[in-house]
């Protein structure tokens, strides 16, 4: 069954197992798509498992082939369907466990979280990589906070949520809070 | 007066190089002036560019009037005076606002500021068949994906640092070419022959463009400026497209216009004409003289406002030069 068309990839569920395939993108020339999408295919895996080890839910990795993985499939909603402050919260405590882990997501949106068995399932490795400096951590939450105020409407009290939940299970949260900030003042034509 | 209908609109774009007054109604463009900066060397320089615009905006409002009076249009038929009141250079928004502030109290009409992106966008949506799309904005300053929802265009992605306009001319100057250096790098980059790897760096929805920048000057000492052109250009507009694609699944929206004046590369164009035509989505760009900065866009959004009754005061009229498109209400437009 055809589940999804992303921006970059297909999604398909086969046997309970889904497979995601980056497409080749025409508009790219092909050597760098071809480095581009092989990358990302192998980061994903590696990170989404490396991920799961270290206590953030995320889907088991079956197999990887080229530009292929067959990864398990993770039934419910789409965060950005059905977010409240209560689920920012849980968002902010997975974060706080992904970068006490050194890892960077690299495209935290709330189309990248799913609510499976009452927990917040993280996917869409494929920007992911190891960083534990304060500046990846916080473009990365810069990234989430972006989609929070371009897609839901009460983004303030979702980013409080997620900042308090954040701080308790993360010990540099507060800094790296200060420098989304300065992040956001950066790229703004001034 | 000849067959127009509705309001008569003075717009005055001055942000940066470009210092353009235009007279629009909603049928189509009335007349148009501009007088550009062009620096002697080097890049912009914002007190230059503010003196020169200082030096010119009288002789271009007067022409403006004049052309409009071939047409029967007089300064006293005009119904409000619309500037662009940000993003931009700080020195070049307060000489336009003066400007502006001064012929909306001898006419005693009333001051429209505008935001400038989102005059970008409305004369898009003016000029092109495009009417809920996904908009990719380029210009030297500016970098930023957007959309609209609930009341006011979102910025769903933007550079982490430097707009693409003002990657490529930090190259250029770098390698002794000719400001603006967009159009000279697209020309050279047709005599490559091969593609250097540069970095690509794409952040969620945020792309940033300094390292790559840096890398492609830093290749100039092993690799041909052509090549490097091309590259430079590959690896840029696959950074803007692949987020603009991002931003048409996240919201699920099937046009995508292209503004700003780096619009006006081919290469980018066709790249996008390539994402959406895979997609089986519809690709808006513009003519060319609405893509750069111009005082149409200006008289435009300045003439919906308007309509939709939407003023400034002489007290709000403040230079704002770090206005983001986000920071407006959308009263023109209904969910």
């Amino acid at each position: 069954m055809f589940l999804s068309m992303g921006a970059e990839a297909t999604i398909e569920l086969r046997d309970g197992m889904v497979i995601k395939k980056r497409l080749p993108k025409g508009y790219r020339l092909e050597a760098l798509d071809n480095l581009i999408r092989r990358d990302r295919t192998r980061t994903e895996a590696r990170l989404t498992s490396e991920s799961r080890r270290n206590g953030v839910p995320t889907p088991i990795i079956y197999d990887i082939e080229d530009f292929d993985i067959t990864m398990e499939y993770i039934e419910g909603p789409k965060i950005k369907d059905i977010i409240t402050p209560r689920l920012s919260s849980d968002v902010g405590a997975v974060v706080g466990k992904l970068h006490t882990a050194n890892i960077i997501h690299g495209d935290l949106t709330t189309s990248n979280m799913i609510l499976h068995n009452g927990r917040i399932y993280l996917i869409d490795f494929g920007l992911a990589y190891y960083d534990n400096s304060v500046e990846a951590q916080g473009v990365d939450i810069h990234v989430l906070f972006q989609t929070y105020e371009s897609t839901h409407n009460d983004h303030e009290e979702l980013i409080s949520a997620f900042s308090q939940a954040y701080r308790q299970t993360f010990s540099g949260a507060d800094a790296v809070l200060e420098r989304v900030t300065q992040i956001e003042r950066r790229g703004r034509y001034a | 007066m000849t067959n127009t209908s509705g309001p008569i609109i003075l717009g005055i774009e001055g942000t940066a190089w470009n210092l353009s007054a235009a007279i629009v109604d909603y049928n189509d463009v009335i007349t148009e002036t501009t007088a550009t900066y062009s620096p002697p060397t080097g890049g912009i320089h914002p007190r230059e560019a503010s003196q020169h615009h200082a030096d010119h905006i009288g002789s271009v409002i007067t022409k403006v009037f004049l052309e409009a009076d071939g047409k029967g249009i007089n300064p006293s038929d005009i119904d409000a005076v619309a500037f662009s009141q940000g993003p931009g250079l700080g020195p070049c928004l307060r000489t336009v606002a003066t400007a502006a502030r001064a012929l909306s109290l001898s006419l005693d009409i009333p001051l429209i500021g505008v935001n400038h992106c989102i005059a970008h966008i409305e004369v898009g949506r003016w000029k092109t068949d495009a009417v809920d799309p996904v908009v990719l904005y380029v210009s030297g300053a500016n970098s930023q994906v957007l959309a609209y929802r609930k009341g006011r265009y979102r910025v769903f992605g933007e550079t982490l640092d430097i707009g693409i306009g003002n990657a490529l001319d930090k190259f250029a100057r770098g390698a002794g070419l000719l400001h603006p250096g967009g159009p000279r790098i697209e020309e050279l980059a047709k005599g490559a022959t091969s593609y250097i790897h540069l970095p690509y760096v794409v952040k969620g929805m945020d792309f940033s463009f300094t390292g790559m920048s840096t890398a492609a000057s830093n290749a100039l000492q092993s690799s041909l400026l052509e090549d490097v052109c091309y590259s430079l250009q590959e690896n840029a507009f696959a950074m803007l497209v692949e987020v603009t694609e991002r931003a048409v699944a996240h919201t699920g929206k099937d046009e995508v216009l292209l503004a700003g004046g780096v619009g006006a590369n081919m290469r980018l164009q066709e790249m996008l004409k390539i994402m959406c035509r895979e997609r089986g989505i519809k690709f808006y760009a513009p003519e060319r003289r609405f893509m750069g900065d111009n005082g149409t866009m200006i008289a435009y959004l300045g003439l919906i406002m308007y309509q939709h009754h939407t003023f400034t005061s002489i007290s709000q009229s403040h230079a704002w030069p770090n206005y983001r498109p986000d920071d407006t209400p959308v009263t023109w437009r209904q969910d």
